[in-house]
């Protein structure tokens, strides 16, 4: 008896994982999320499985009083009480779906290396997307604000110069963005620093770099600056919400890091857009 | 990868400890390590309060600080000066302050 949540992409791992194994999965009801946030939210619970296995009236379907949980609901049940509430044996399995043949051929023992969650290459690469997109508008938001404040000049307001200046800074702030959300997690190892503000500065300086030397190259020192500064705080302020994304970050970590990031980033900001605005009083 | 050092709040009372070995098993980075019937940590920085260990076992000889880690979630918390919550619209799914309340977070 296999236990999974009722996230599709979870049923269907352990659905294709134990092809051609003789068994029952039992799906419990977790709102539709993944078995690891479920746990950590507490709908993975001990409560949930003894209520499930009640609802289904399991001890009459099999004989047996074996349950196969996967490992990564251990945060939000508890395998003794679990057991002393439902007469039901409780086994955690592999972290990942895919170990369970070797599993369960090895008579239910998992070596240390299914035990350990990983963060490869891939799977930093499919959680990059979702931090894009929850913060595409607010990002978007800012490029526009950019654009308009490059209008303005002692002149007043040139529509020419926003649409121009404006429009080449806009596309360089999103294709900034869109190579932070995607780099960031992809290079994370290798970016230097352990404070996840500090890979996004670094990383943020040296997209801002490399946009300003192949497009930028013309601009005033004060506009060069204030671009270098927007974007590695920009970009310092989307890796730091990328902990959330990640396997191996703690809450206590991430609030240490929060507290001295999130106003260091305010300050950069703000620096940032008043030396943007500024700079247009150095144009010619 | 490693995260940040010396941040986290996890406590393992030896004394009370049995040497079950499940708070090793249920460990997704490897911070336990159980011998001759005793759980110690292996590796501190490596724990990112998930809370499986304290969770699990039987005679609660260990405790963790855990909850809710997203950046947003802390953020959040530290502006209005409430919980730590995404709030309605959380990326997960989840609506800690409500299953708080009801208990179901330690």
């Amino acid at each position: 008896m296999f236990v999974t949540a009722n996230y599709k992409l979870s049923f269907d791992h352990l659905r294709r994982a134990l092809a051609g194994i003789d068994g029952w999965i039992l799906a419990l009801d977790t709102k539709g999320v993944n078995v690891w946030c479920a746990a950590g939210e507490g709908n993975f619970s001990t409560e949930e499985l003894v209520r499930r296995l009640r609802d289904v009236q399991l001890d009459q379907v099999v004989s047996h009083r074996n349950l196969i949980l996967p490992q990564l609901a251990a945060p939000g049940v508890n395998a003794f009480e679990a057991t002393k509430l439902s007469g039901f044996r409780v086994v955690y399995g592999p972290v990942y779906a895919r170990d369970l043949p070797r599993f369960l051929a090895a008579g239910c023992t998992a070596t240390t290396d299914m035990r350990r969650v990983h963060f490869r290459w891939h799977e930093r690469l499919a959680v990059a997307p979702l931090e894009l997109v929850i913060h595409f508008k607010r990002a978007l938001l800012a490029g526009l604000a950019l654009a308009l404040l490059a209008g303005i000049s002692p002149a007043g307001f040139s529509w020419s110069r926003m649409t121009s200046l404006g429009g080449l800074a806009l596309a360089l702030w999103v294709a900034a963005y869109v190579l932070a959300g995607l780099l960031g997690p992809l290079l994370l190892p290798w970016l230097p620093m352990r404070a996840f503000a500090l890979k996004g500065a670094a990383l943020g300086a040296a997209l801002a770099a490399a946009g300003l030397a192949t497009f930028g190259a013309s601009w005033p020192f004060l506009r060069m600056a204030a671009w270098l500064l927007l974007v590695a705080t920009g970009t310092s302020f989307l890796l730091l919400n990328f902990t959330g994304c990640t396997t191996f970050t703690s809450p206590s970590g991430v609030r240490r890091e929060v507290r001295w990031a999130l106003p260091a980033q305010s300050a950069g900001a703000a620096i940032g857009l008043a030396a943007w605005a500024l700079a247009g009083w150095q144009m010619p | 990868m490693k995260y940040l050092s010396d941040q986290i709040s996890l406590r393992l009372d030896a004394g009370r400890c049995i040497g079950c070995g499940l708070c090793e098993t249920v460990c997704p980075h490897g911070v336990f390590l159980v011998q001759r019937g005793k759980a110690q940590i292996r590796d501190r920085d490596a724990c990112i309060e998930c809370g499986a260990c304290a969770r699990n076992c039987p005679v609660d000889a260990i405790a963790v600080d855990s909850g809710v880690g997203c950046a947003q979630a802390i953020i959040n918390g530290l502006l209005t000066g409430q919980e730590t919550c995404c709030g309605e619209r959380s990326c997960c799914g989840a609506k800690p302050t409500e299953k708080r309340r009801a208990g179901l977070i330690p």
